[in-house]
């Protein structure tokens, strides 16, 4: 008798195991002597929705479409350099300056390289 | 069992049920309706649910946002042509068993736009109506008054006989024919098996639609 302190959270552990079981015994139980099963192509149909689903659900997209969006990412981020970068310019020196005009060219680099492989022309 | 026996035991504090009493008590006091509004009705419908007319006190205040998990369709507002397929859809997909309110003068008629060449005259064409509310809309009220004349309405339900309900009748269908949108019309443009507007007799009572002799 040394560790039965979880003795009731044992047992109403199991009542309330027991009691979600029970419900779900008595509906199915219900539903067999009493409810008659009434499928139908509507209330089978997988989507519950007024309209029926069109084409399949395995669409795929352009991978023109992915390529576009790390690019706006790339170039979102930027921005939110060069705010900063903006602000603080006449206080850098020449080797911060030209730190970050490394930094813009290298993505004005990677731009034309997009340009170039006509990634940017969405057809 | 006996009426008088049963006031009396319950008099004693012994409590008697029957098994169809229970099940209609708590389907009863748990009727969950379909979100689903058309038009002005729906807004009328949206106070009802809200805490001045508090719905909830009838047990019906969640609202399903899937047919799949609904008791109850409330028609609320115009049935255009175009809806009246999805609404015949959403009610098959409805599980068993299921009631429908046609709230508003349009949901049973067409109402003011019943002229109109996109307006449905009626859901009833196409699925079978519980209750109807007259109005233009409904106030909040009339709606509760309909849920409490469903509430009423299942109550009386027989579990067994020849009058049981639809749900626990094999041979009565579940799921209605949808129409199609067709070119000019509904196709069909009602269902027979469901829509018998009574008859009546223009010539006797002497005036036509439009109020004139």
């Amino acid at each position: 008798m040394t560790n039965n302190i979880y003795l009731p959270v044992i047992v109403l552990l199991l009542a309330a195991v027991a009691f979600a079981l029970s419900t779900l015994l008595l509906a199915w139980l219900w539903a067999r002597f009493f409810s008659p099963h009434k499928p139908g192509p509507s209330k089978n149909a997988i989507y519950e929705c007024g309209l029926e689903s069109v084409g399949d659900a395995w669409i795929q997209f352009k991978s023109g479409y992915y390529l576009y969006g790390i690019i706006f990412l790339i170039f979102d981020v930027e921005a939110i350099f060069l705010l900063p970068f903006a602000v603080a310019f006449t206080g850098f020196s020449a080797a911060e300056s030209i730190a970050m005009l490394v930094f813009l060219l290298l993505l004005v680099e990677g731009l034309i390289w997009a340009y170039q492989k006509n990634v940017l022309v969405w057809t | 069992m006996d009426e008088t026996l049963k006031n009396e035991l319950s008099k004693q504090g012994i409590l008697t049920t029957t098994l169809q009493e229970l099940y209609n008590w708590g389907r009863t006091n748990s009727i969950w309706p379909l979100n689903f509004g058309l038009a002005c009705c729906a807004i009328e419908m949206i106070a009802t649910t809200m805490a001045r007319y508090d719905l909830a006190r009838f047990g019906a205040e969640v609202f399903r946002p899937s047919p799949r998990q609904a008791d109850l369709m409330i028609v609320a507002g115009t049935v255009t042509k175009k809806m009246a397929p999805q609404v015949v859809r959403l009610y098959n997909q409805m599980p068993e068993p299921k009631y429908v309110i046609s709230m508003g003068a349009c949901a049973i008629s067409g109402g003011p736009f019943k002229q109109g060449y996109n307006v449905l005259k009626g859901i009833d064409r196409y699925i079978p109506v519980d209750l109807y509310i007259p109005g233009c809309p409904p106030r909040p009220e009339a709606l509760i008054d309909a849920f409490m004349e469903l509430q009423k309405k299942i109550d009386a339900q027989q579990l067994t006989g020849e009058n049981r309900p639809r749900h626990l009748n094999a041979g009565q269908p579940s799921e209605f024919p949808v129409p199609r949108f067709g070119e000019h019309d509904l196709e069909p443009a009602r269902n027979p098996a469901i829509w018998k507007p009574p008859l009546v007799q223009i010539a006797q009572t002497g005036t036509d639609e439009s109020g004139s002799h």
